[in-house]
Protein backbone atom coordinates (compact mmCIF):
# COMPACT_ATOMS: atom_id res chain seq x y z
CA UNK A 1 0.00 0.00 0.00
CA UNK A 2 0.91 3.61 -1.19
CA UNK A 3 -0.07 6.63 1.00
CA UNK A 4 0.63 9.83 -0.75
CA UNK A 5 0.95 12.59 1.96
CA UNK A 6 0.49 15.98 1.15
CA UNK A 7 1.16 18.94 2.95
CA UNK A 8 3.75 21.93 4.19
CA UNK A 9 3.05 24.25 1.05
CA UNK A 10 2.07 27.11 3.61
CA UNK A 11 5.42 25.94 5.56
CA UNK A 12 7.45 26.45 3.03
CA UNK A 13 5.97 29.43 1.58
CA UNK A 14 6.27 30.82 5.04
CA UNK A 15 9.96 29.96 5.22
CA UNK A 16 10.96 31.40 2.24
CA UNK A 17 9.12 34.80 3.42
CA UNK A 18 11.49 34.35 6.36
CA UNK A 19 14.38 33.69 4.52
CA UNK A 20 13.90 36.83 2.49
CA UNK A 21 13.46 38.96 5.64
CA UNK A 22 16.90 37.39 6.76
CA UNK A 23 18.65 37.38 3.95
CA UNK A 24 17.80 41.59 3.81
CA UNK A 25 18.58 41.53 7.38
CA UNK A 26 18.04 45.31 9.50
CA UNK A 27 16.29 47.39 7.22
CA UNK A 28 18.07 50.27 8.74
CA UNK A 29 21.64 49.76 7.30
CA UNK A 30 21.38 49.90 3.50
CA UNK A 31 21.41 46.75 1.31
CA UNK A 32 24.57 45.63 -0.63
CA UNK A 33 24.52 46.66 -4.02
CA UNK A 34 25.84 44.23 -6.69
CA UNK A 35 28.65 46.50 -7.90
CA UNK A 36 30.07 47.04 -3.78
CA UNK A 37 30.12 42.93 -4.30
CA UNK A 38 31.95 42.92 -7.18
CA UNK A 39 34.25 45.63 -6.14
CA UNK A 40 35.06 44.40 -2.88
CA UNK A 41 34.33 41.05 -2.47
CA UNK A 42 35.76 40.66 -6.19
CA UNK A 43 37.64 37.38 -4.42
CA UNK A 44 34.46 35.55 -3.45
CA UNK A 45 33.04 35.94 -6.62
CA UNK A 46 36.01 34.76 -8.53
CA UNK A 47 35.17 31.36 -6.39
CA UNK A 48 31.73 31.36 -7.44
CA UNK A 49 32.46 31.97 -10.98
CA UNK A 50 35.61 29.10 -10.90
CA UNK A 51 33.35 26.42 -9.05
CA UNK A 52 30.23 27.37 -10.79
CA UNK A 53 32.29 27.20 -14.29
CA UNK A 54 30.63 30.58 -15.31
CA UNK A 55 32.43 33.17 -15.92
CA UNK A 56 29.88 36.50 -15.48
CA UNK A 57 31.13 38.57 -12.04
CA UNK A 58 27.64 40.33 -12.03
CA UNK A 59 25.85 37.02 -11.99
CA UNK A 60 28.28 35.33 -9.45
CA UNK A 61 27.92 38.79 -7.58
CA UNK A 62 23.98 37.99 -7.62
CA UNK A 63 24.22 34.86 -6.10
CA UNK A 64 26.30 35.60 -3.84
CA UNK A 65 23.93 38.19 -2.34
CA UNK A 66 20.58 35.72 -2.88
CA UNK A 67 22.83 32.87 -0.77
CA UNK A 68 23.66 35.19 1.95
CA UNK A 69 27.09 34.27 1.36
CA UNK A 70 26.51 30.51 1.30
CA UNK A 71 29.66 30.47 -1.48
CA UNK A 72 28.27 26.25 -2.65
CA UNK A 73 24.77 27.77 -2.74
CA UNK A 74 25.87 30.52 -4.61
CA UNK A 75 27.98 28.46 -7.19
CA UNK A 76 24.92 26.02 -7.47
CA UNK A 77 22.66 28.94 -8.23
CA UNK A 78 25.10 30.13 -11.05
CA UNK A 79 25.30 26.39 -12.10
CA UNK A 80 21.75 26.00 -12.40
CA UNK A 81 21.85 29.27 -14.40
CA UNK A 82 24.19 27.97 -16.71
CA UNK A 83 21.94 25.47 -17.76
CA UNK A 84 19.52 27.61 -18.94
CA UNK A 85 21.18 29.23 -21.60
CA UNK A 86 22.37 28.09 -25.27
CA UNK A 87 25.94 27.20 -26.19
CA UNK A 88 27.38 28.91 -29.33
CA UNK A 89 30.40 27.53 -29.65
CA UNK A 90 34.09 27.32 -27.81
CA UNK A 91 36.68 29.78 -27.34
CA UNK A 92 40.08 29.88 -29.13
CA UNK A 93 42.15 28.28 -26.79
CA UNK A 94 43.60 31.55 -23.99
CA UNK A 95 46.96 32.21 -24.59
CA UNK A 96 48.46 32.74 -20.89
CA UNK A 97 51.86 33.57 -22.69
CA UNK A 98 49.90 37.22 -23.65
CA UNK A 99 48.68 37.93 -20.31
CA UNK A 100 48.05 41.17 -19.34
CA UNK A 101 50.33 40.08 -16.16
CA UNK A 102 48.68 41.72 -12.68
CA UNK A 103 50.87 39.28 -10.72
CA UNK A 104 53.63 36.79 -11.00
CA UNK A 105 55.83 34.98 -9.16
CA UNK A 106 58.43 32.12 -9.63
CA UNK A 107 59.98 29.93 -6.74
CA UNK A 108 62.63 28.74 -8.65
CA UNK A 109 64.41 31.42 -10.27
CA UNK A 110 64.94 34.61 -8.36
CA UNK A 111 66.14 36.63 -11.93
CA UNK A 112 63.54 35.74 -14.59
CA UNK A 113 63.01 37.81 -17.44
CA UNK A 114 59.71 39.83 -16.43
CA UNK A 115 60.95 39.58 -13.13
CA UNK A 116 59.08 39.04 -9.81
CA UNK A 117 55.65 40.83 -9.52
CA UNK A 118 53.70 40.41 -6.05
CA UNK A 119 50.80 42.30 -7.67
CA UNK A 120 47.75 42.59 -4.93
CA UNK A 121 48.73 39.93 -2.64
CA UNK A 122 47.89 38.66 0.45
CA UNK A 123 51.90 37.34 0.98
CA UNK A 124 53.94 39.23 3.70
CA UNK A 125 51.05 40.63 5.64
CA UNK A 126 51.54 39.71 9.33
CA UNK A 127 47.63 38.74 9.20
CA UNK A 128 46.54 41.46 11.92
CA UNK A 129 43.22 42.86 12.18
CA UNK A 130 42.92 45.66 10.54
CA UNK A 131 41.00 48.25 12.63
CA UNK A 132 41.06 51.12 10.13
CA UNK A 133 39.05 49.22 8.27
CA UNK A 134 36.02 49.03 11.21
CA UNK A 135 35.32 52.98 9.66
CA UNK A 136 35.40 53.52 5.74
CA UNK A 137 39.13 55.43 5.66
CA UNK A 138 40.51 56.94 2.52
CA UNK A 139 42.62 54.14 0.60
CA UNK A 140 45.82 55.25 -0.59
CA UNK A 141 46.05 55.35 -4.45
CA UNK A 142 48.91 52.49 -5.44
CA UNK A 143 52.60 53.12 -6.02
CA UNK A 144 53.72 53.50 -9.92
CA UNK A 145 56.89 52.73 -11.92
CA UNK A 146 57.95 52.97 -15.49
CA UNK A 147 57.30 49.22 -16.72
CA UNK A 148 60.01 47.73 -18.51
CA UNK A 149 59.35 46.71 -22.08
CA UNK A 150 60.62 42.86 -21.37
CA UNK A 151 58.59 39.86 -21.91
CA UNK A 152 56.80 38.31 -19.02
CA UNK A 153 58.57 34.80 -20.77
CA UNK A 154 56.92 31.89 -19.07
CA UNK A 155 58.78 29.77 -16.76
CA UNK A 156 58.45 26.64 -18.57
CA UNK A 157 59.61 27.80 -21.57
CA UNK A 158 63.05 28.63 -19.90
CA UNK A 159 63.39 24.78 -18.72
CA UNK A 160 62.71 23.23 -21.79
CA UNK A 161 65.95 25.21 -23.49
CA UNK A 162 67.06 22.60 -21.17
CA UNK A 163 65.39 19.89 -22.33
CA UNK A 164 65.10 18.82 -18.45
CA UNK A 165 61.40 19.36 -18.17
CA UNK A 166 58.70 17.55 -19.99
CA UNK A 167 56.46 19.16 -22.59
CA UNK A 168 53.29 21.06 -22.40
CA UNK A 169 50.71 17.76 -22.57
CA UNK A 170 50.14 16.85 -26.01
CA UNK A 171 47.48 14.53 -27.26
CA UNK A 172 47.29 13.00 -30.99
CA UNK A 173 46.36 15.26 -33.45
CA UNK A 174 42.87 13.26 -33.82
CA UNK A 175 42.30 13.77 -30.15
CA UNK A 176 39.24 16.21 -29.63
CA UNK A 177 39.16 17.83 -26.02
CA UNK A 178 36.54 16.02 -24.08
CA UNK A 179 33.56 18.03 -21.86
CA UNK A 180 32.31 16.72 -18.95
CA UNK A 181 29.08 18.67 -19.12
CA UNK A 182 28.24 16.79 -22.36
CA UNK A 183 29.11 13.62 -21.96
CA UNK A 184 29.31 10.72 -19.10
CA UNK A 185 32.11 10.60 -16.64
CA UNK A 186 33.94 7.85 -17.45
CA UNK A 187 37.21 6.15 -16.08
CA UNK A 188 40.14 6.32 -16.91
CA UNK A 189 39.57 9.64 -17.99
CA UNK A 190 42.16 11.56 -20.05
CA UNK A 191 44.06 14.23 -18.69
CA UNK A 192 42.13 17.28 -20.98
CA UNK A 193 38.95 16.01 -18.98
CA UNK A 194 40.30 16.20 -15.35
CA UNK A 195 41.62 19.59 -15.88
CA UNK A 196 38.30 20.94 -17.08
CA UNK A 197 36.71 18.69 -13.64
CA UNK A 198 39.44 20.01 -11.51
CA UNK A 199 39.25 23.57 -13.08
CA UNK A 200 35.70 23.65 -11.50
CA UNK A 201 35.99 21.45 -8.22
CA UNK A 202 35.77 22.64 -4.88
CA UNK A 203 39.17 25.11 -4.01
CA UNK A 204 38.61 22.92 0.23
CA UNK A 205 38.86 19.60 -1.53
CA UNK A 206 41.48 20.23 -4.25
CA UNK A 207 43.28 22.06 -1.18
CA UNK A 208 42.92 18.90 1.10
CA UNK A 209 44.11 16.51 -1.22
CA UNK A 210 47.15 18.82 -2.68
CA UNK A 211 48.24 18.94 1.21
CA UNK A 212 48.10 15.37 1.56
CA UNK A 213 50.54 14.99 -1.25
CA UNK A 214 53.15 17.52 0.57
CA UNK A 215 52.62 14.92 3.78
CA UNK A 216 53.72 11.87 1.85
CA UNK A 217 50.64 10.69 0.80
CA UNK A 218 52.06 10.42 -3.13
CA UNK A 219 54.58 12.94 -2.51
CA UNK A 220 55.89 14.36 -6.19
CA UNK A 221 58.47 16.96 -4.67
CA UNK A 222 56.63 20.22 -6.07
CA UNK A 223 58.12 23.30 -6.41
CA UNK A 224 56.12 26.34 -8.21
CA UNK A 225 57.59 26.87 -11.39
CA UNK A 226 55.61 29.69 -11.38
CA UNK A 227 52.20 31.35 -10.39
CA UNK A 228 50.54 34.13 -12.96
CA UNK A 229 47.45 35.98 -12.61
CA UNK A 230 46.20 38.51 -15.26
CA UNK A 231 43.57 39.23 -17.91
CA UNK A 232 43.83 37.15 -21.04
CA UNK A 233 41.95 37.60 -24.53
CA UNK A 234 38.82 35.19 -25.33
CA UNK A 235 38.46 34.75 -29.09
CA UNK A 236 35.89 32.71 -31.18
CA UNK A 237 35.44 31.69 -34.40
CA UNK A 238 32.25 33.64 -35.92
CA UNK A 239 30.69 32.15 -38.86
CA UNK A 240 29.24 34.73 -40.34
CA UNK A 241 32.71 36.56 -40.46
CA UNK A 242 35.27 33.86 -41.23
CA UNK A 243 37.65 34.65 -38.69
CA UNK A 244 38.27 34.81 -34.70
CA UNK A 245 37.52 37.73 -33.08
CA UNK A 246 37.91 38.85 -29.38
CA UNK A 247 35.02 38.91 -26.93
CA UNK A 248 36.51 41.22 -24.31
CA UNK A 249 38.73 39.60 -21.82
CA UNK A 250 38.84 37.18 -18.42
CA UNK A 251 41.02 37.22 -15.34
CA UNK A 252 42.59 34.28 -14.40
CA UNK A 253 45.11 32.55 -13.09
CA UNK A 254 47.78 30.13 -13.83
CA UNK A 255 49.94 27.73 -11.75
CA UNK A 256 52.98 25.71 -13.42
CA UNK A 257 54.41 23.59 -10.76
CA UNK A 258 57.53 21.66 -11.37
CA UNK A 259 58.06 18.17 -9.60
CA UNK A 260 61.39 16.68 -9.93
CA UNK A 261 60.96 12.84 -10.78
CA UNK A 262 63.59 10.24 -10.19
CA UNK A 263 62.18 8.31 -13.98
CA UNK A 264 60.60 4.96 -13.99
CA UNK A 265 60.00 2.59 -16.78
CA UNK A 266 57.94 4.76 -18.61
CA UNK A 267 60.04 7.77 -18.31
CA UNK A 268 63.59 8.90 -17.88
CA UNK A 269 64.53 11.37 -14.85
CA UNK A 270 63.65 14.66 -15.24
CA UNK A 271 61.26 17.79 -14.07
CA UNK A 272 57.83 16.68 -14.84
CA UNK A 273 54.70 19.18 -14.67
CA UNK A 274 51.31 19.40 -12.70
CA UNK A 275 49.14 22.68 -14.53
CA UNK A 276 46.35 24.60 -12.63
CA UNK A 277 44.43 27.06 -14.62
CA UNK A 278 41.37 28.57 -12.92
CA UNK A 279 38.60 31.38 -13.30
CA UNK A 280 39.41 34.71 -11.27
CA UNK A 281 42.27 35.07 -9.18
CA UNK A 282 42.88 32.28 -6.67
CA UNK A 283 46.63 31.03 -6.69
CA UNK A 284 45.79 28.85 -3.96
CA UNK A 285 43.08 26.85 -6.04
CA UNK A 286 45.51 26.80 -8.99
CA UNK A 287 48.40 25.78 -6.70
CA UNK A 288 46.37 22.74 -5.55
CA UNK A 289 44.92 21.87 -8.65
CA UNK A 290 48.49 21.51 -10.13
CA UNK A 291 49.60 19.42 -7.81
CA UNK A 292 46.30 17.29 -8.06
CA UNK A 293 46.85 17.67 -11.78
CA UNK A 294 50.61 15.98 -11.34
CA UNK A 295 49.78 13.29 -8.64
CA UNK A 296 46.89 11.80 -11.02
CA UNK A 297 49.64 11.22 -13.21
CA UNK A 298 51.05 8.65 -11.52
CA UNK A 299 49.84 5.67 -13.79
CA UNK A 300 50.77 7.62 -16.92
CA UNK A 301 54.68 8.26 -15.86
CA UNK A 302 54.87 4.52 -13.75
CA UNK A 303 54.67 5.38 -10.83
CA UNK A 304 52.74 3.41 -7.71
CA UNK A 305 49.49 4.16 -6.97
CA UNK A 306 49.26 4.62 -3.28
CA UNK A 307 47.60 7.48 -2.10
CA UNK A 308 44.32 9.05 -2.53
CA UNK A 309 45.74 11.64 -4.20
CA UNK A 310 46.69 9.59 -7.00
CA UNK A 311 43.07 7.68 -7.46
CA UNK A 312 41.90 9.20 -10.79
CA UNK A 313 38.20 7.61 -9.65
CA UNK A 314 38.02 8.89 -6.42
CA UNK A 315 39.73 12.36 -6.91
CA UNK A 316 37.32 13.49 -9.69
CA UNK A 317 34.34 11.46 -8.25
CA UNK A 318 34.21 13.90 -5.50
CA UNK A 319 35.49 17.15 -6.44
CA UNK A 320 32.39 18.63 -7.39
CA UNK A 321 30.60 20.38 -5.03
CA UNK A 322 27.32 21.30 -6.23
CA UNK A 323 27.03 17.29 -6.57
CA UNK A 324 28.61 16.46 -3.36
CA UNK A 325 26.44 19.16 -1.30
CA UNK A 326 23.25 17.41 -3.37
CA UNK A 327 23.93 14.01 -1.87
CA UNK A 328 24.78 14.64 1.32
CA UNK A 329 22.20 17.36 1.92
CA UNK A 330 19.00 15.44 0.85
CA UNK A 331 19.44 13.28 3.72
CA UNK A 332 17.51 15.75 5.38
CA UNK A 333 14.34 16.09 3.34
CA UNK A 334 12.25 13.52 4.13
CA UNK A 335 12.87 9.56 4.20
CA UNK A 336 9.51 9.04 6.44
CA UNK A 337 8.70 6.29 4.61
CA UNK A 338 12.38 4.70 4.16
CA UNK A 339 12.66 5.25 8.02
CA UNK A 340 9.32 3.59 8.76
CA UNK A 341 10.08 0.76 6.74
CA UNK A 342 13.88 0.34 8.57
CA UNK A 343 12.39 0.65 11.75
CA UNK A 344 9.80 -2.51 10.93
CA UNK A 345 12.81 -4.58 10.13
CA UNK A 346 14.60 -3.98 12.94
CA UNK A 347 11.62 -4.71 15.29
CA UNK A 348 11.12 -7.99 13.46
CA UNK A 349 14.91 -8.87 13.90
CA UNK A 350 15.06 -8.08 17.31
CA UNK A 351 11.62 -9.99 17.95
CA UNK A 352 13.46 -13.08 16.30
CA UNK A 353 15.92 -12.95 18.61
CA UNK A 354 13.35 -12.94 21.49
CA UNK A 355 11.78 -15.63 20.51
CA UNK A 356 14.68 -17.75 19.33
CA UNK A 357 15.92 -16.85 23.23
CA UNK A 358 12.62 -17.59 24.86
CA UNK A 359 12.35 -21.22 22.64
CA UNK A 360 16.14 -21.81 23.45
CA UNK A 361 15.48 -21.27 27.28
CA UNK A 362 12.44 -23.30 26.66
CA UNK A 363 13.94 -25.86 25.33
CA UNK A 364 17.01 -25.66 28.11
CA UNK A 365 14.15 -26.19 31.08
CA UNK A 366 12.91 -29.02 29.10
CA UNK A 367 16.20 -30.65 29.00
CA UNK A 368 16.82 -30.37 32.63
CA UNK B 1 46.93 24.69 -39.31
CA UNK B 2 47.42 27.32 -36.55
CA UNK B 3 50.10 29.35 -38.51
CA UNK B 4 47.74 29.78 -41.19
CA UNK B 5 45.28 31.47 -38.54
CA UNK B 6 47.84 33.85 -37.54
CA UNK B 7 48.31 35.40 -40.69
CA UNK B 8 45.77 37.76 -41.84
CA UNK B 9 45.02 37.04 -45.21
CA UNK B 10 44.33 40.69 -45.70
CA UNK B 11 44.64 44.11 -44.23
CA UNK B 12 40.42 44.55 -44.18
CA UNK B 13 40.27 41.61 -41.70
CA UNK B 14 42.69 42.68 -39.59
CA UNK B 15 41.08 45.52 -38.86
CA UNK B 16 37.36 44.49 -39.05
CA UNK B 17 38.83 42.11 -36.41
CA UNK B 18 40.19 45.14 -34.50
CA UNK B 19 36.89 46.83 -34.74
CA UNK B 20 34.99 43.74 -33.75
CA UNK B 21 37.53 43.81 -30.49
CA UNK B 22 36.77 47.39 -29.72
CA UNK B 23 33.21 47.32 -29.64
CA UNK B 24 33.21 44.12 -27.08
CA UNK B 25 35.11 46.16 -24.85
CA UNK B 26 32.38 49.43 -25.28
CA UNK B 27 30.72 50.62 -22.73
CA UNK B 28 27.21 51.62 -22.22
CA UNK B 29 28.50 55.14 -21.85
CA UNK B 30 30.29 54.69 -25.05
CA UNK B 31 27.68 53.47 -26.98
CA UNK B 32 24.96 55.93 -26.33
CA UNK B 33 27.09 59.06 -26.87
CA UNK B 34 28.16 57.66 -30.16
CA UNK B 35 24.54 57.23 -31.14
CA UNK B 36 23.59 60.44 -29.67
CA UNK B 37 26.35 62.64 -31.95
CA UNK B 38 25.04 60.09 -34.95
CA UNK B 39 23.55 62.76 -37.38
CA UNK B 40 21.10 60.91 -38.93
CA UNK B 41 20.33 58.12 -37.28
CA UNK B 42 19.98 54.74 -39.79
CA UNK B 43 17.29 52.45 -39.96
CA UNK B 44 17.50 49.10 -38.28
CA UNK B 45 15.57 45.82 -39.03
CA UNK B 46 16.87 42.95 -36.22
CA UNK B 47 18.01 40.01 -37.58
CA UNK B 48 19.37 37.72 -35.15
CA UNK B 49 19.29 38.84 -31.57
CA UNK B 50 20.78 40.72 -29.18
CA UNK B 51 20.44 37.10 -27.25
CA UNK B 52 22.12 35.94 -24.32
CA UNK B 53 24.38 32.69 -24.34
CA UNK B 54 27.92 30.54 -23.47
CA UNK B 55 31.02 30.39 -25.19
CA UNK B 56 33.46 27.04 -23.77
CA UNK B 57 36.32 28.95 -22.70
CA UNK B 58 39.25 26.81 -23.76
CA UNK B 59 42.49 26.53 -21.67
CA UNK B 60 45.73 24.60 -23.30
CA UNK B 61 47.65 22.05 -20.95
CA UNK B 62 50.81 23.29 -19.12
CA UNK B 63 50.15 26.39 -21.33
CA UNK B 64 50.84 25.82 -24.72
CA UNK B 65 49.85 21.93 -24.81
CA UNK B 66 46.55 20.27 -26.18
CA UNK B 67 43.33 22.26 -25.87
CA UNK B 68 41.14 21.63 -22.87
CA UNK B 69 37.64 22.75 -21.47
CA UNK B 70 38.59 25.81 -18.54
CA UNK B 71 35.05 26.30 -18.49
CA UNK B 72 32.16 28.65 -20.20
CA UNK B 73 31.31 32.52 -19.99
CA UNK B 74 28.01 33.99 -20.36
CA UNK B 75 28.28 36.06 -24.24
CA UNK B 76 25.91 38.30 -25.87
CA UNK B 77 25.44 38.74 -30.13
CA UNK B 78 23.58 40.43 -32.18
CA UNK B 79 22.85 40.81 -36.02
CA UNK B 80 21.63 44.31 -37.36
CA UNK B 81 20.31 44.56 -40.94
CA UNK B 82 20.64 48.01 -42.05
CA UNK B 83 18.51 49.66 -44.71
CA UNK B 84 20.85 50.24 -47.17
CA UNK B 85 21.63 46.69 -46.95
CA UNK B 86 24.47 46.53 -44.59
CA UNK B 87 24.74 43.70 -41.92
CA UNK B 88 26.33 44.47 -38.63
CA UNK B 89 27.33 42.01 -36.20
CA UNK B 90 28.76 42.35 -32.67
CA UNK B 91 28.97 39.75 -29.51
CA UNK B 92 30.90 40.71 -25.95
CA UNK B 93 31.29 38.75 -23.08
CA UNK B 94 28.40 39.27 -20.20
CA UNK B 95 24.51 40.00 -20.80
CA UNK B 96 24.43 43.48 -21.54
CA UNK B 97 22.12 43.46 -24.52
CA UNK B 98 21.61 47.13 -25.44
CA UNK B 99 25.19 47.40 -25.63
CA UNK B 100 25.47 44.24 -28.08
CA UNK B 101 22.56 45.79 -30.23
CA UNK B 102 24.12 49.06 -30.42
CA UNK B 103 28.46 47.59 -31.21
CA UNK B 104 26.50 45.22 -33.82
CA UNK B 105 24.59 48.96 -35.19
CA UNK B 106 28.33 50.61 -35.08
CA UNK B 107 29.85 47.82 -36.66
CA UNK B 108 27.68 47.69 -40.09
CA UNK B 109 28.53 51.90 -39.99
CA UNK B 110 31.71 51.17 -39.22
CA UNK B 111 31.85 49.07 -42.76
CA UNK B 112 30.44 51.84 -45.07
CA UNK B 113 32.28 54.58 -46.67
CA UNK B 114 30.16 57.10 -45.56
CA UNK B 115 30.37 56.23 -41.63
CA UNK B 116 33.70 54.48 -40.65
CA UNK B 117 35.68 57.93 -39.98
CA UNK B 118 32.83 58.83 -37.68
CA UNK B 119 32.54 55.54 -35.97
CA UNK B 120 36.19 55.49 -36.07
CA UNK B 121 36.59 58.95 -34.58
CA UNK B 122 33.90 59.07 -32.29
CA UNK B 123 34.05 55.47 -31.00
CA UNK B 124 36.82 53.29 -31.72
CA UNK B 125 39.23 55.82 -31.40
CA UNK B 126 38.16 57.01 -27.61
CA UNK B 127 38.05 52.91 -26.87
CA UNK B 128 41.13 52.37 -27.78
CA UNK B 129 42.35 55.33 -26.16
CA UNK B 130 40.92 53.96 -22.85
CA UNK B 131 41.60 50.78 -22.87
CA UNK B 132 45.45 51.86 -23.82
CA UNK B 133 45.59 54.08 -20.43
CA UNK B 134 43.63 51.57 -17.95
CA UNK B 135 46.15 48.49 -19.40
CA UNK B 136 48.90 51.51 -18.90
CA UNK B 137 48.40 52.11 -15.38
CA UNK B 138 47.25 48.55 -14.23
CA UNK B 139 51.32 47.86 -15.60
CA UNK B 140 52.80 50.29 -14.04
CA UNK B 141 50.80 50.00 -10.77
CA UNK B 142 52.26 45.85 -11.12
CA UNK B 143 55.97 47.56 -11.85
CA UNK B 144 55.89 49.32 -8.72
CA UNK B 145 55.58 46.14 -7.12
CA UNK B 146 58.56 44.36 -8.49
CA UNK B 147 61.07 43.05 -6.63
CA UNK B 148 64.62 44.29 -6.65
CA UNK B 149 66.84 41.99 -5.31
CA UNK B 150 70.29 42.95 -3.81
CA UNK B 151 73.66 41.27 -2.19
CA UNK B 152 74.07 42.24 0.99
CA UNK B 153 78.30 41.74 1.15
CA UNK B 154 79.62 41.11 4.45
CA UNK B 155 83.09 41.45 6.22
CA UNK B 156 86.33 42.59 4.48
CA UNK B 157 87.02 40.13 0.79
Amino acid sequence: MYVAVKGGEAAINNAHRLLADRRRGDRSLPSVTIEQIVEQLGLAVDRVMAEASLYDRALAALAIRQSRGDMIEAIFLLRAYRTTLPRFGSSVPVDTAAMKVERRVSATYKDLPGGQLLGATFDYTHRLLDPSLLTDEPVDEPERRDTPAEHIMRVSDILAHEGLIEADGEFSEDHQAGDLTREPMEFPMSRDLRLQALARGDEGFLLALGYSTQRGYGRNHPFVGEVRIGEVEVEIEVAELGFAVSLGRIRITECQMVNQFKGSSKAPPQFTRGYGLVFGQSERKAMSMSLVDRALRAEELGEDITAPAQDEEFVISHSDNVQATGFVEHLKLPHYVDFQAELALVRKMRSDIETARNSGSALQEAAE
Amino acid sequence: MDLAKQIEPNAEIAARRRAAGLLARATASELHAAWEKLPAKPEVKPVRGPETGLVMVRGRIGGGGAPFNLGEATVTRATVLLASGTAGHAQALGTAKGNVRLAAIFDALWQEDATRDFVEATLLGPIEARITAEDKQKAEETAATRVDFFTMVRGDD
